[in-house]
C-alpha cells in the first residue's frame, strides 16, 4: 500500500465525512441562491474536499512517498493550466462572434 | 478522521526491490492514473468552456439529481468496501476480504445498472446527445465515466475470482491494491462530475 509502513486509517470515519459532505452538497444545490457564483463556488469547493479525502485516505496519497504526490499533482497543475488558457482564449474578441460565445452568433 | 487503529503492516513484504522503491505494478497504475487525470481534465475543461460560452439550461430541470445522488452514495460505499477488502487481507482475514470484494462488485454493478436506467429514461424523454450542447456534453462525460466503471467492474470480477481461487495472501495482494487505486480514482472522478454536471 505504501512505501513506508504506516497505521491503517479509520476508513469508516472518512466514509461518514464523505456522506455528510454529499448531503450538505445536495442541500446547497437545491436551496435557492441569489448568485450562481455562490452556488457553483460552494458545490465545487465541497466536491474538491471530497476528492481530496478520497485521494489522501482511500488512495493512500497521504502515506505515499512524496514522488507520488508530485507526480499526481503535476498532472493536475498541467490540467489547470490547460483549462485556464482555454478559458482565457474565450475572453478574446473574435471577428464575427460576440465576446465569450463559442457556438456562433446564432445561439 | 485522524483516528487510526494501532495495527501496522509491512508494505515491503511482497515487493521486489525497484529503483524507485515502489512496486512496478503500482507505479504503472499511478502513471496510468496520471494520464487519466489529463483525459478527464480535458473533458471537464471542455465542459466548463462550453458552458461558460453559451446559454445553458438548469440541469436540475432535466436530470434526476435524487436518483444520481443515490447512485453517488452507492459508488462511495463501493470505494469503502474496496479499501476494507484491502485492509482485511492485510490483517490476514481472507474470508472478510472476499466478502468485501463481492460487495464492491455488487456496488459497481448497481451503479452501472442505475446509469443504464437513467439513460433509458432520459432518451425516452427526448433528451439525447443531439438535442443540445448540454445533451452531448452530458452523454460524453457520463458515458466515458460509465465505461471506466464498466472496466473496473470487469477487473473486480476477475480479482474476486482469483481471491476465491486462493491466489491472494496477506503477503501477496498487490493486484487488489492496484485495482483499488483505479477504483478509488473512478469514484473521485464521479464526485467531481456529479457536482459540476448535475448540481451546478
Amino acid at each position: 500500500m505504501t512505501t513506508d509502513g504506516h497505521t491503517i486509517p479509520n476508513y469508516m470515519a472518512i466514509f461518514w465525512w464523505l456522506l455528510a459532505l454529499t448531503v450538505f452538497e445536495i442541500g446547497w444545490a437545491v436551496l435557492p441562491h441569489h448568485s450562481r457564483l455562490v452556488l457553483a463556488g460552494g458545490i465545487v469547493g465541497l466536491a474538491i474536499i471530497k476528492a481530496v479525502l478520497v485521494a489522501m485516505y482511500f488512495m493512500h496519497l497521504k502515506f505515499e512517498r512524496r514522488t507520488m504526490g508530485v507526480l499526481f499533482a503535476s498532472t493536475l497543475i498541467l490540467g489547470m493550466i490547460l483549462v485556464s488558457v482555454v478559458i482565457g482564449e474565450l475572453r478574446l474578441p473574435r471577428p464575427g462572434y460576440p465576446r465569450g460565445v463559442v457556438n456562433g452568433p446564432s445561439q | 478522521m485522524e483516528h487510526a487503529e494501532a495495527i501496522t503492516f509491512d508494505p515491503h513484504a511482497e515487493e521486489d526491490r525497484t529503483s524507485t522503491g515502489i512496486p512496478h505494478d503500482k507505479m504503472g497504475m499511478w502513471i496510468f492514473l496520471c494520464s487519466e487525470v489529463m483525459f478527464f481534465t480535458g473533458l471537464i475543461g471542455s465542459y466548463i468552456v462550453l458552458r461558460y460560452g453559451s446559454t445553458w439550461p438548469d440541469p436540475k430541470l432535466t436530470l434526476n439529481i435524487w436518483l444520481t445522488a443515490g447512485n453517488t452514495f452507492i459508488l462511495i460505499c463501493s470505494s469503502v468496501t474496496m479499501v476494507k477488502a484491502l485492509e482485511w487481507i492485510q490483517r490476514g482475514d481472507l474470508r472478510k476480504m472476499k466478502l468485501f470484494m463481492c460487495l464492491t462488485l455488487l456496488g459497481g454493478s448497481i451503479f452501472l445498472g442505475v446509469q443504464v436506467y437513467e439513460y433509458r429514461h432520459l432518451l425516452h424523454e427526448g433528451f439525447n446527445p443531439h438535442v443540445s450542447l448540454f445533451g452531448s456534453s452530458f452523454y460524453t462525460m457520463t458515458g466515458f465515466h460509465g465505461f471506466h466503471v464498466f472496466c473496473g467492474v470487469v477487473c473486480i470480477a476477475f480479482c474476486t475470482g482469483k481471491a476465491f481461487l486462493g491466489k491472494y495472501t496477506p503477503q501477496h495482494h498487490l493486484g487488489i491494491e492496484t485495482l483499488g487505486l483505479y477504483w478509488h480514482f473512478v469514484d473521485l472522478v464521479w464526485i467531481l462530475l456529479f457536482a459540476i454536471v448535475y448540481l451546478i
